[in-house]
């Protein structure tokens, strides 16, 4: 019974609970019972908190007994990046400069779940402040992929993606700034959804570069994002960057996506994202589901958008600045690790400040803020920060352009499937490549989905398919994103998760 | 941050026969806000250390801000009070630099695009007006403050030092002159009016406290100086620090002797921050300016941008108290004060306090009386600004009250404020403490008037002829009896009254 209750998805368990089938305290210890058995082997999780997410199981059957449910996921357990604070547990980043550190407060995301009745599994493993596309980047070793244990699980949100890819939870939460739920999402068989920057609350999310950062849904299937996405979603006073503007029906046109049909809807393929530099298995899968769509009704043209080239560059000079500034308040005054200088007697505070920051950064934190340091120089920001700036602009522009002629672009989500473990750790570039299609839209500010294209021919391993819709139109992405969804597994006779390799299960 | 090198200063007057000073004023000015800039903590001053806090104010991970509109309102206020242009869309900006006192390593301030910007304003001294542009009003947060513990009292030699962040966060608009220029001799007084009369302006428009002690307006000088005749500006310094309105005028005429010595000697002015020390008088070297940090400003990406509508403009526009040259103009009528008594009170930083004594009751003639003559020679003794002495309007209408209804005299009342000033209470309790009230017992006076006749025949004579004015010499054998504390009015009456 308890394995049979991981493999559902979030939408089942939900119904479950509803038809008085199963508990959320049954549904809760299924998953703390499978985090206990395999991750051990995924090292998905930060931070568990087996009691508390008890506790918030009883409490969610005591409200349903009672006959009063807060939303249609009250009772379903959810995961959570190790990027938002919750009051009372760890809140790491994945840094060593955190450790130790228990906030005060609730992020907004996380006092939502918990307004929801979602118990909290616990905190799940990012690369370093969220920095990485590998997970490896983690001061608490790496995240393992479930397709293959010796691979990376993307990044940042490796943990989350695979928290969800591997049964340990069955919704999770994810940041996204360039790529981070999405990209995880393509390599392991799964879905991930960043929504357009302001429709969901950033406070409570540790920024690494705040005017690109997103937290999303990260599920096994399109249905379940929505159903996360309504929970977390909506305007927050507390972030002035957030949008005052009721969401947009996601379960409503998830639901209706669900049918297949996709008569009407006009698909933009983006030229510049895709062909050299992709892996043709990547690129196989892709060119099949374009064709699944077009089958279903959809007019799918193809859309230029010249500015895309310069992204990546782009980005590499926004994120950087506005995280060498985010990252200065770990200076080991107020909270946090504190590391005395050696052999310096009576250090004053800018000496332990900078003995701390040394010890507590990793070296791709380092990189950042020293890149972002530079980039801000006087004398340097109009050609770095400035420029940056006006590619972004362009960017913008191009989307508003490639949005005329369609309803939604796509692209693969990510060029490779799962490399290696330790592969690209020694070079940067290559690392950063591995975002070049995620990029644009955190530029843009608009949302987008990857969920599951198939498994690429060359290594068996999950690809990624993304959805880009307008900004405050992400009910496209679950309209278009369901459509696919129920093509592709009528064709694959299931889910892809279900072609997963078993993972090997110890006792707790 | 050694003193020991004797500095040479050149006479006031030597240098500005030589040398022509421009002045630029940089004023930060503390919100009379409920909350801070970014939060809902409250602002009250002296609540103990870390009690006004939250993870925004704190910076802690994952904390965002929100911009207090009413500070936004308080800037547009002051930034249209100085005849400034409101900005139709601007933004907040990181100033980044480390200091622990700072929780997030950056302040967020306004940078390129300031709320408010090309004003002006004009003071007068001694009867000549100057025009004061303004070159920008701009809003940013303060930061924590610092306590340095052990001997010195100072960062250096410290044993441990302490942080209170309740200051973190409260809202600080900082209005910023552009070069004054043309005032000579007079730029030590000019500086001095200006803050001044920022102050009164401020107070009017009710956005601050302006207590210049507790800190709520705080002065940055910039001052450098030109050979006479010379179009381009020197090398300026920027002395911080400047606390009282006295140190406004007297760090001016220090940096205008000291910058005017070591040109004259062949020297050269370095650009560089230097502190203003109230006890001794002078300005010490700070930072050098030429090495100083690179801030890397950048737009505050967790703010929006703000753009107040037109409309809104308009309304405060329209809702500004009357300025500064028109309410002097109307309270001198008011207060049927000649030119020479009014430039006096405006020239002793005694306006709004004598403002606000009138309105708790005073007249002003004995309103002015006070603070210009007994409170002013008591701020110059103890060196400290008028508003800075521990005595309210309140307390000298009090104390004028007392005397109109007779239960002191006017000797009495300055021993009264003795008490006041010692920290002894209210007016009522000094005069309670000290024993101070005028004797009314009509017993006891009648009978020292029947002693002072009995002891002076011959005036008691003169007094029963008429002559009505001989009857002082009796008041004054009165008063010394009773040691001063009697109502000299009442006594003269019970004179005549016996001897008519």
């Amino acid at each position: 019974m308890s394995s049979d209750l991981t493999r559902r998805t979030a939408a089942e368990l939900a119904d479950a609970l509803a038809a008085g089938e199963t508990t959320s305290v049954e549904i809760t210890s299924a998953y703390l019972d499978r985090i206990a058995a395999v991750d051990g082997d995924v090292h998905a999780f930060l931070h568990v908190d087996a009691e508390g997410a008890l506790a918030a199981a009883r409490e969610a059957d005591e409200r349903r007994a009672a006959g009063s449910v807060r939303s249609a996921l009250d009772g379903v357990p959810v995961a959570v990046k190790d990027v938002l604070t919750i009051k009372g547990l760890p809140t790491t980043c994945g840094s060593k400069i955190l450790e130790g550190w228990v906030p005060p407060y609730d992020a907004t995301v996380v006092a939502r779940l918990r307004e929801a009745g979602l118990p909290i599994l616990g905190k799940t493993n990012m690369d370093e402040f969220a920095m990485g596309s590998s997970t490896e980047h983690s001061a608490y070793g790496p995240t393992h992929n479930p397709w293959d244990l010796d691979r990376i699980p993307g990044g940042s949100g490796g943990g989350s993606a695979a928290a969800v890819a591997a049964f340990e939870a069955p919704l999770a939460i994810g940041t996204d700034t360039g790529g981070s739920i999405r990209q995880p999402g393509a390599v392991t068989g799964t879905v991930g959804v960043k929504p357009t920057f302001g429709g969901v609350s950033r406070f409570g999310l540790v920024a690494m570069a705040n005017s690109l950062d997103q937290a999303g849904p990260v599920t096994r299937t399109v249905l379940d994002s929505a159903l996360l996405h309504e929970v977390i979603g909506g305007y927050d006073p507390q972030d002035s960057t957030s949008i005052d503007q009721p969401l947009p029906a996601l379960v409503a046109a998830a639901r209706q996506g669900a049918s297949g049909d996709m008569s009407g809807v006009r698909v933009g393929v983006i030229k510049e994202l895709g062909g050299d530099g992709y892996q043709a298995g990547v690129r196989a899968r892709f060119d099949e589901a374009v064709q699944l769509l077009v089958e279903a009704g959809a007019e799918v043209v193809e859309v230029s958008c010249p500015s895309f080239v310069h992204a990546l560059a782009a980005y590499y000079l926004i994120m950087p600045s506005e995280a060498s500034s985010n990252l200065a308040k770990f200076d080991a005054m107020r909270y946090g690790l504190r590391v005395l200088p050696d052999g310096v007697e009576n250090p004053s505070a800018e000496e332990v400040m900078r003995a701390t920051r040394d010890a507590g950064f990793g070296d791709e934190v380092k990189r950042r803020i020293i890149l972002g340091t530079y980039a801000l120089s006087s004398g340097y920001y109009d050609a770095y920060y400035g420029q940056a700036q006006k590619v972004r602009t362009l960017i913008s522009r191009d989307f508003a352009a490639a949005f005329e002629q369609a309803d939604v672009l796509v692209s693969p989500t990510a060029p490779t499937t799962a490399f290696r473990i330790g592969e690209k750790l020694d070079d940067p570039v290559a690392m950063y490549l591995n975002d070049i299609a995620t990029i644009p839209a955190n530029l843009a500010g608009v949302p987008g989905i990857s969920l599951p294209s198939g498994l690429a021919d060359e290594d068996g391993l999950p690809a990624g398919f993304q959805i880009l819709a307008p900004a405050l139109a992400d009910d496209r992405l679950y309209r278009v994103g369901a459509a696919l969804e129920t093509l592709l597994t009528t064709r694959w006779g299931g889910p892809l998760l279900a072609q997963a390799p078993e993972l090997k299960e110890v006792s707790a | 941050m050694s003193t020991s090198t004797t500095t040479r200063l050149m006479s006031f007057d030597e240098a500005l026969e030589k040398f022509d000073p421009v002045m630029g004023l940089e004023v930060h000015v503390e919100l009379n806000t409920a909350s801070k800039m970014f939060c809902g903590c409250p602002t009250e001053f002296g609540a103990e250390p870390n009690t006004q806090v939250c993870p925004v104010c704190l910076g802690l991970p994952g904390a965002m801000p929100v911009v207090n509109e009413k500070a936004v309102e308080s800037a547009m206020r002051i930034g249209l009070a100085l005849n400034c242009q409101i900005a139709e869309w601007c933004r907040f900006a990181r100033k980044n630099y480390f200091y622990p006192d700072m929780p997030k390593n950056f302040q967020t301030s306004q940078y390129d695009e300031p709320i408010a910007f090309d004003g002006w304003t004009e003071v007068e001294v001694d009867g000549e007006t100057f025009r004061v542009d303004i070159e920008r009003a701009h809003m940013e947060e303060d930061t924590g403050k610092s306590l340095h513990v052990g001997t010195s009292g100072r960062i250096h030699g410290a044993d441990y030092s302490l942080v209170d962040y309740n200051r973190a966060g409260i809202p600080l608009i900082e209005i910023v002159t552009k070069p004054i220029v043309g005032t000579g001799a007079k730029a030590p007084l000019v500086a001095k009016a200006y803050v001044a009369q920022l102050r009164e302006l401020l107070l009017g428009l009710g956005v601050s406290d302006v207590r210049m002690e507790q800190g709520s307006l705080r002065c940055d000088v910039n001052l450098s100086l030109r050979p006479v005749g010379q179009e381009a500006f020197g090398t300026r310094t920027e002395t911080k620090n400047v606390n009282s309105l006295r140190s406004v005028e007297r760090s001016v005429r220090y940096e205008i002797g000291r910058q005017g010595a070591l040109l004259e000697d062949g020297g050269t002015v370095v650009q560089e921050t230097r502190h203003w020390h109230e006890d001794t008088g002078v300005t010490t070297s700070g930072r050098e300016k030429s090495d100083a940090e690179d801030y890397r400003y950048f737009p505050e990406p967790d703010l929006v941008p703000i753009a107040p509508s037109r409309e809104w403009v308009e309304e405060l526009r329209g809702s500004l108290p009357e300025p500064p040259r028109e309410h002097r103009a109307r309270l001198q009528a008011e207060w049927g004060f000649s030119d020479l008594e009014m430039r006096d009170t405006v020239g002793a930083g005694a306006l709004l306090l004598v403002e606000q004594t009138i309105a708790a009751g005073a007249s002003p003639a004995a309103a002015r009386k006070w603070w210009l003559s007994d409170m002013a020679r008591r701020a110059n003794e103890q060196g400290v600004d008028l508003a800075d002495l521990p005595v309210t309007p309140a307390d000298v209408a009090r104390v004028q009250a007392l005397v109109d209804e007779g239960k002191i005299n006017d000797k009495l009342a300055r021993q009264v404020f003795d008490g006041v000033l010692a920290g002894e209470g209210t007016p009522d309790e000094v005069v309670a403490a000290r024993g101070l009230a005028v004797v009314s017992d009509e017993g006891a006076l009648s009978a020292a008037v029947d002693r002072a006749i009995e002891a002076n025949p011959d005036v008691a004579d003169k007094i029963r002829d008429g002559k009505v004015a001989a009857a002082g010499a009796l008041i004054g054998a009165v008063m010394k009896e009773m040691r001063g504390q009697a109502d000299a009015g009442r006594v003269r009456e019970l004179i005549i009254e016996k001897l008519s």
